[in-house]
C-alpha cells in the first residue's frame, strides 16, 4: 500500500519546524507503523538525508517509549494501543497521514517527534514508590489484599507513562499519569504509610510542569492502556485528605 | 531530636494554591450557583401561578424575598446576606476558572499544528470559558433590565416591585427575548459539562452510581434550561399577559 505522510520536522529545540511531505510507497500492511517510519528512514539515509527521529524501544506496547500524534489522536485512530502496535491496515491505502509530536510545555522537543518526558521522572521521584527495608523477599500473599482492590490497583499500574494522555489533554494536564501512579500504590496496604505525602507531593509537581483537568476525558480515550478517569477522582478526593488528614494518623482514614 | 515540618500558609490558602484546590472551589461554587438557578428558576415559573387578591403571585414572591425572616431581621437584611454570598459565589468560580486557565494556556505554548482530532470531549466541555464568559456578560445585561431598571435596556414602564408587569414589558420586545433564550441555552451547555463535571472534581465517583451522576447532571442542566425559557417564550407567544 502507499500512503503520503505529512511528517513535522524539526532540528532541534530553538529551531523553527515544518511539516514536510513523504510519499511512502510500497509498503505492506501488516507493517507496524513504526516499521513504516523505518522503512521511511531508511529510504531517506539512502538519499543522503536525515532521517526521522522517533522514540522507540519495546515495539511491544509496553515500554510507553513511542508515541505521536497520528492525525491528531495520540497514538492513533485505534483504541488501547500504542503507536508500535498500531498497523497499517488500519489506514486506508493511498491515505494521507499526518504525524506531529507531543505538544506540552512539560515535554519540551528534543527533535523532530521526540519529546524530553523526564518530567514524568520527577512526578515520580515525588512519591510514586513506598519505602521499604529491603531484606529477602517476603512471602507471597504474606499481606491480604482483597481481589478487587488488587485488580483496581493493577488496573492502574497498566500505565506505561507514554504521555499519551498529556498529548491528548486540550490543557495540557498530566492528571490521568499522575492519578494512575498514585491510585496504584494508595490502593494496596504497601502503599497506605505513605498515602498523603505521595499525593501531595505528586500533585505539586504534578502542577508545576502540566496543566489542570477540566474532565473532557480526552486521556482516557488516547490510553494505550485503557486507564479510567475514575482515578482522577480517586487522586482529587485523596488531595483533599491529604490536606486534611491528621499525619500523626498515617493512612488510618479512608 | 525534633523534626520540623516546612512553614505552611493557612490551610484554606493552601489548599486553594494547587490547581485541585482550585477545582474543588470551581464544583463547590458552581454546585452553590446551581442551587441559587433552581430557585430562581422556580420563582420565574410562579409567572403562570394566578395573581391573589388582584396582586399577581411573583409581585408577592418578590415582596417575600425583600422581607425574609423580618421579625427578626429588617428588611432586606437576609437578602443581602444571600446576595453577598451569591456574589462571592461567582467572584471564587470566575477567579479559579481565570487561573486555571492561565495555567493551562501555559501548559501548552505551542499548540498542535496539525488538526485535532477530538473523541470525548464534546463541544460543552470545550466551550466553558466561552460559555462562562459570555452568560457573565448577559447577567449585567439582565440586572440592568430587572434589578436596577435602567433604561434603554428596560422598558420604559419599569417600576420598582411590579414583577410582573416589568416582566411582560421586557419580553413584550421579541430581540430580548431571543437574548434571554439564547443565554438560557448557553447555561444549558455550560451546566451540561459543568454538573457532570462536579463530581469528578469533588471526587465522587463510584461504579454504581458513575451513570446517575450523568443522569442527575443531564436532567439538571435541561430542567434549569427549559424552566428558565418557558415564562420569556410564554410572553412572546402572548399566552401571558
Amino acid at each position: 500500500m502507499n500512503v503520503t505522510l505529512q511528517v513535522w520536522r524539526q532540528k532541534g529545540p530553538g529551531s523553527p519546524g515544518a511539516f514536510k511531505t513523504y510519499q511512502v510507497d510500497a509498503i505492506s500492511a501488516e507493517m507496524s507503523f513504526l516499521e513504516m517510519l523505518d522503512v521511511l528512514n531508511e529510504r531517506l539515509v539512502n538519499q543522503g538525508e536525515d532521517p526521522v527521529a522517533f522514540d522507540h524501544d519495546c515495539r511491544e506496547g509496553i515500554c510507553g517509549s513511542c508515541g505521536v500524534m497520528i492525525n491528531g489522536r495520540a497514538h492513533g485512530p485505534q483504541p488501547g494501543t500504542a503507536t508500535c502496535q498500531l498497523h497499517m491496515r488500519r489506514f486506508p491505502d493511498g491515505s494521507t497521514i499526518v504525524v506531529e509530536p507531543w505538544r506540552a510545555a512539560g515535554f519540551p522537543l528534543v527533535k523532530d517527534l521526540v519529546v524530553d518526558r523526564s518530567a514524568f521522572d520527577r512526578i515520580i521521584e515525588a512519591g510514586g514508590y513506598i519505602s521499604v527495608d529491603t531484606g529477602s523477599a517476603p512471602d507471597a500473599n504474606l499481606i491480604p489484599v482483597p481481589k478487587t482492590v488488587a485488580d483496581t490497583a493493577f488496573d492502574a499500574a497498566a500505565c506505561i507513562g507514554c504521555g499519551a494522555c498529556v498529548a491528548a489533554c486540550p490543557n495540557g494536564a498530566a492528571s490521568l499519569f499522575t492519578a494512575a501512579k498514585i491510585g496504584h500504590l494508595n490502593l494496596l496496604p504497601q502503599g497506605h504509610a505513605e498515602r498523603w505525602s505521595r499525593t501531595e507531593r505528586m500533585v505539586g509537581v504534578m502542577e508545576h510542569y502540566f496543566g489542570s483537568c477540566t474532565n473532557h476525558g480526552e486521556c482516557e480515550k488516547a490510553c494505550p492502556k485503557e486507564i479510567s478517569i475514575d482515578f482522577i477522582a480517586m487522586m482529587n478526593a485523596d488531595f483533599l485528605r491529604a490536606k486534611l488528614a491528621n499525619r500523626r494518623l498515617a493512612a488510618q482514614y479512608r | 531530636m525534633t523534626t520540623k515540618t516546612e512553614t505552611r500558609a493557612p490551610l484554606p490558602v493552601e489548599f486553594y494554591r494547587s490547581a485541585i484546590g482550585k477545582k474543588w472551589v470551581m464544583a463547590v461554587t458552581g454546585l452553590g450557583i446551581i442551587g441559587f438557578a433552581i430557585a430562581h428558576m422556580i420563582g420565574n415559573l410562579k409567572m403562570f401561578l394566578p395573581p391573589v387578591d388582584g396582586v399577581p403571585d411573583i409581585d408577592i414572591y418578590g415582596e417575600a424575598l425583600r422581607r425574609l425572616f423580618v421579625p427578626i431581621l429588617p428588611e432586606h437584611v437576609f437578602l443581602w446576606i444571600l446576595r453577598t454570598g451569591l456574589i462571592v459565589l461567582f467572584l471564587l468560580h470566575v477567579h479559579a476558572a481565570y487561573s486555571l486557565t492561565v495555567m493551562n494556556h501555559r501548559a501548552r505554548p505551542v499548540g498542535y499544528q496539525g488538526p485535532r482530532s477530538y473523541v470525548a470531549a464534546n463541544y460543552a466541555s470545550r466551550t466553558m470559558r466561552w460559555s462562562g464568559t459570555i452568560f457573565l456578560t448577559f447577567l449585567a445585561f439582565h440586572l440592568a433590565d430587572f434589578t436596577w431598571g435602567l433604561p434603554p435596556v428596560a422598558p420604559e414602564t419599569w417600576e420598582r416591585g411590579a414583577v410582573y408587569a416589568n416582566f411582560v414589558a421586557t419580553f413584550s420586545r421579541p430581540p430580548v427575548t431571543v437574548l434571554y433564550v439564547t443565554a438560557s441555552l448557553l447555561l444549558g451547555i455550560h451546566l451540561y459539562h459543568g454538573a457532570w463535571s462536579m463530581f469528578q472534581s469533588l471526587g465522587i465517583n463510584h461504579p454504581r452510581f458513575n451513570r446517575a451522576r450523568k443522569v442527575a447532571a443531564y436532567v439538571t442542566s435541561g430542567v434549569i434550561t427549559i424552566g428558565f425559557i418557558a415564562p420569556p417564550l410564554a410572553v412572546a407567544l402572548g399566552y401571558l399577559k
